[in-house]
């Protein structure tokens, strides 16, 4: 059971990190403009109507047209806004931890859950016939038990 | 054996509490400082301008505002996209001609832009003062701005001096606190 968990949380971490690349297609401004944030009102530009995030739209745009990669319109954007322009951080250096922290705290969360189940499960007393050395129901306490449970179900 | 692994990783946990407070209280404090400067204006104080060093728009260098000590400067903050700042730019072009032989100094700070499109902007309005760009917007969280235009006065002494406006001034607001600017004592 906990093995099977920790491979679908294993399996989960790497299609997320797996969503990130586009392959070789060639990027549309609607994808673009879920990647950016809008420097004066820091949300996503496809939510941002300020000034500036329509000139960042028209920028995007230009270099579409002109064949640009996602990649070289995410460092001309970088260059002139700084990585605060991106909407999640890059998969590099000291921002690596921005997903590596998440994953690992799900996993320890996850081992933590697990471990706290086994401890319970294994100090719970098992059901079943009574357990040895149990005293035997007195014989005239059985058989009023007996009659009472006779009369309500008759 | 396991006792003191659960020690060590409570440690570790206090460590990383600790240290996600700590980084909390450092970001509020950042931003406190640049909005204690308009509260300590309003309360008649002449508080320090804060330090500012950043690249020149036409990539000759940096500009630092240290540099300017024994000057009077009016600090703008604008960006090309910006209507009000279309015409902030030919009063302040004007102010910088007329007061800088009196030692007045326009600085601009084009910030959140793109360079090639402030580029052009000076080149419509023929501005000639000193310009520093500062696409990441570094240098607003240092003075608490929160929108463009905005504009500091610095005296000759490095102390912000007058009024803050956060929007567009008239031209005699500006005068005004250009003269008060350039009425302080260089010390």
């Amino acid at each position: 059971m906990i093995r099977r968990l920790a491979i679908a949380t294993a399996a989960a971490a790497l299609l997320a990190a797996g969503c990130g690349g586009d392959g070789d297609e060639q990027p549309t401004l609607a994808a673009l403009e879920k990647k950016f944030i809008c420097p004066t009102c820091q949300t996503t530009l496809e939510l941002s109507n300020a000034p500036v995030a329509d000139r960042m739209r028209d920028f995007i745009r230009q270099r579409l047209a002109a064949g640009d990669s996602e990649e070289e319109i995410e460092e001309a954007l970088v260059a002139q806004f700084g990585e605060a322009v991106l909407a999640s951080p890059p998969k590099e250096g000291f921002n690596l931890l921005a997903w590596v922290l998440p994953l690992a705290g799900g996993a320890v969360a996850v081992a933590a859950v697990a471990v706290a189940l086994r401890r319970w499960s294994r100090s719970r007393p098992a059901a079943g016939p009574a357990p040895a050395g149990a005293e035997p129901l007195d014989p005239e306490l059985e058989r009023r038990v007996d009659e009472e449970l006779a009369r309500f179900e008759g | 054996m396991a006792r003191r692994v659960k020690l060590i990783l409570q440690a570790a946990a206090v460590f990383v509490v600790v240290l996600l407070v700590a980084l909390l209280g450092w970001k509020v404090t950042d931003v406190a400082e640049g909005r204690g400067l308009d509260a300590a204006l309003e309360r008649g104080e002449r508080p320090a301008a804060p330090q500012l060093t950043l690249d020149s728009l036409d990539g000759e260098g940096e500009i630092r505002l240290a540099d300017f000590r024994g000057k009077a400067v009016v600090l703008n903050f604008w960006a090309s996209w910006c209507e009000p700042c279309k015409d902030e730019a030919p009063l302040l072009e004007d102010v910088w001609q007329r007061y800088r032989d009196e030692g007045l100094v326009v600085l601009g700070i084009d910030a959140q832009d793109f360079r090639s499109d402030a580029q052009r902007f000076v080149d419509r309005f023929g501005l000639t003062y000193p310009i520093a760009f500062d696409g990441h917007g570094s240098s607003l969280g240092k003075f608490g701005n929160t929108g463009f235009p905005e504009t500091w006065f610095v005296g000759r002494d490095g102390r912000l001096v007058g009024d803050h406006f956060v929007g567009p001034f008239t031209r005699e607001q500006l005068e005004e606190n250009v003269r008060a600017a350039l009425d302080t004592p260089a010390r």
